[in-house]
């Protein structure tokens, strides 16, 4: 008896008869021995209801049930049912075939069986919950998994920080919301200052819309180097994308190129929320049309620019702030944004102001429902910093419209090749008569800078130029100086300690950048993940800007 | 542009050895600017001149291999003299201190008449 209980000793995870049009079978616990084969049971079929409503032992053979386990049952030669009933649910089987005796079962067997079956049950019931917990922790942990996956994705292809610019202010946030929203915003810098900015969003979330968010920000910055239009490298964008982007996915994705010197900014825009212009007449929409990249192909984007002022502020943001909502289901919406940023003096400050905003709108409690990001781009004011009291006004009134390229080039890092750079500034920058002593200092830093660039950031690899851009304004000259260095710091220039070199206790070297900041008005470093720029500015006007007049 | 290295001669006088550069003192420059210094120290003089009338361009590097003589010079207890500097880098050696440390004369004659006074 006991070699045949547990022969037949089947237990059943049951769903009960909660869902009876589910036709999902039973799981069913594998038999402890070689008898029994698995039996499902699905939940709707009508011996789990008779078993429910009729406790203790079964004879299989007298059941006459329009049931297919019951027939299942009779064909394995099962003679007895013993129903696991735990709090009004079938849990499980107990099934016996017949006798080794071939005689029947007494009443006694009954009995035992009835008594096993009602201590059984809740045992029975407890396993089943333990089991579906475990698998439940285990399906959490496969989603926070994957969230994590997910998140450092995302993380990973961020932009680590915001560029630092000359004339400029750059600045983001990003806030994952916890099923991690498909973002993604990025900074690509061209050599001939320039430089390309990106916000988008993909239509998911999770490991799927990171996946997507990667592969289009690859393909954007490899068409970005390749193209100068903003529309026919969104163009390119969607083309690329679209063969391979799942079913049911886009992306939104506006794509900026702003020229440093001039403010000029080119955008084009792929059915991305609109960027604000902080102006001093508030803030207005920079406008484009385009429809979201992936949705399908031969899309044409519509091509706008603009140029942004001393003071203006342009804010990129994502759905995830304007999309949010307070307690009482009310969207924070495009209309209370526009208000916000025209209210706000605009620059970086606003992005703080933004995220206040956002919180005294949703209330403590908020649940984030999609990723919120905000990118600032602010022209803080001309390269030229005007003396004292004028430096607000006039500066803002002349803009830095007014630059002009005097020359650019590239230069192979060999050494030696600074000199020619420096020539070449020369010549670029005759017709601003610069006092000759001006021109000998200038034709120094252009060198040292030059030298420092190839050395340093391009380590003398030939095939890596030196980009040389000089601009000149009504009131100053600007020489930039562009390596491939951006992997390492520049070093603030320090004064050096003569003396410990000459007693042997410092390398004699180390003289250039200390020499580029004294024969200049103002040195400038910027950097990104692959450019250093150092930028050499001289003021035109008289010489009280200078060192000394020759 | 070629690179144009460095020359350098050395002239011996009563108790001041002239060094002659000709061309740019850059990294170019280390061999043939050690070289003269040797040559020029061989006779032991009191002070060695740097004569910069036919350079016509001096980089950080050329700076380090001048902060090198310097040292050297100092060590030796010789005194290290300058002639010949352009405008220019007479304020970069003013810049730099090296100022400090060499004194620098407008021309070859200045620094020979100064330079028993300097040598001491």
């Amino acid at each position: 008896m006991t070699t045949q209980l547990r022969n037949f000793w089947q237990t059943l995870t049951g769903q009960g008869s909660r869902e009876p049009q589910v036709a999902r079978p039973l799981i069913v616990d594998r038999p402890r021995g070689p008898a029994a084969p698995a039996l499902g049971i699905a939940p709707n079929d009508p011996i789990v209801m008779y078993f429910q409503s009729t406790p203790g032992v079964a004879e299989i053979d007298r059941l006459n049930l329009d049931s297919p386990a019951l027939r299942a049952l009779k064909k394995t030669g099962v003679k007895l049912a013993v129903p696991l009933v735990s709090q009004g649910e079938l849990v499980g089987l107990l099934n016996l075939g017949p006798r080794l005796s071939e005689q029947d079962y007494s009443s006694d067997d009954r009995a035992l069986l009835n008594t096993l079956a009602t201590q059984a049950a809740p045992a029975v019931r407890v396993a089943q919950l333990v089991r579906q917990q475990q698998a439940e922790a285990i399906a959490r942990e496969r989603i926070e998994q994957e969230l994590h996956v997910a998140r450092l994705i995302q993380q990973t292809l961020l932009p680590k920080e915001a560029p630092v610019l000359a004339g400029w202010q750059v600045a983001a946030y990003y806030q994952p919301a916890r099923a991690v929203g498909g973002d993604f915003y990025d900074f690509i810098f061209f050599p001939d200052g320039q430089l390309g900015l990106v916000i988008g969003d993909v239509s998911d979330k999770g490991v799927p819309a990171a996946l997507v968010m990667a592969t289009t920000r690859a393909i954007l910055r490899g068409a970005a180097q390749r193209l100068v239009s903003p529309g026919q490298v969104l163009e390119r964008v969607n083309e690329v994308l679209c063969p391979d982007i799942p079913p049911n996915m886009f992306v939104t994705c506006l794509y900026a190129i702003l020229d440093l010197a001039s403010g000029r900014l080119q955008y084009a825009n792929a059915g991305h929320d609109l960027p604000y212009r902080r102006t001093d007449r508030g803030a207005i929409e920079l406008r484009a049309t385009g429809m979201p990249l992936g949705l399908m192909p031969g899309m044409h984007y519509e091509e706008k620019e603009t140029t942004l002022a001393a003071g203006e502020t342009v804010l990129f943001y994502s759905d995830g702030l304007v999309e949010a909502h307070n307690p009482e289901r009310v969207m924070f919406s495009f209309p209370r944004l526009m208000g916000l940023v025209g209210k706000h003096p605009g620059g970086v400050a606003l992005i703080d102001f933004l995220q206040h905003a956002l919180a005294d709108f949703t209330g403590p409690d908020w649940e984030q429902e999609d990723d919120v990001t905000l990118v600032i781009l602010q022209r803080t004011s001309p390269p030229v910093p005007l003396s004292g009291s004028e430096r607000g006004s006039e500066g803002e009134r002349s803009g830095e419209g007014d630059w002009q390229t005097l020359t650019e080039f590239t230069m192979p890092s060999e050494p030696g090749n600074e000199r020619q750079a420096m020539e070449q500034v020369a010549a670029a920058v005759q017709e601003l008569h610069l006092p000759r002593a001006r021109l000998e200092r200038l034709k120094t830093a252009v060198a040292e800078a030059t030298m420092n660039a190839m050395e340093h950031g391009n380590k003398y690899r030939a095939e890596l130029p030196v980009f040389i851009r000089v601009l000149a304004s009504a009131t100053a000259l600007s020489v930039r100086v562009t390596d491939r260095g951006g992997d390492r710091l520049i070093p603030d220039p320090e004064t050096p300690d003569l003396e410990a070199k000459l007693a042997g206790l410092q390398t004699p070297r180390g003289w250039g950048l200390f020499l580029i900041k004294n024969m200049v008005d103002e040195m400038r470093v910027t950097s990104d993940d692959t450019h250093h720029t150092i930028e050499l500015i001289l003021y035109l006007e008289g010489d009280e800007h200078g060192h000394s007049t020759p | 542009m070629a690179t144009q290295h460095l020359e350098a001669k050395v002239r011996h006088h009563p108790s001041v050895a002239i060094i002659d550069l000709h061309g740019e003192i850059n990294a170019f420059a280390e061999e043939a600017l050690n070289a003269a210094y040797a040559e020029a120290g061989s006779r032991n003089p009191d002070a060695i001149l740097l004569n910069f009338g036919d350079v016509d361009y001096i980089n950080s590097t050329g700076i380090a291999l001048i902060v090198s003589l310097l040292a050297q010079a100092r060590k030796s207890r010789r005194r290290l003299l300058a002639c010949g500097l352009s405008e220019h880098y007479v304020e970069v050696f003013q810049i730099t201190r090296l100022a400090d440390f060499m004194s620098i004369f407008s021309d070859e004659a200045s620094a020979l008449a100064a330079a028993p006074e300097a040598a001491s």
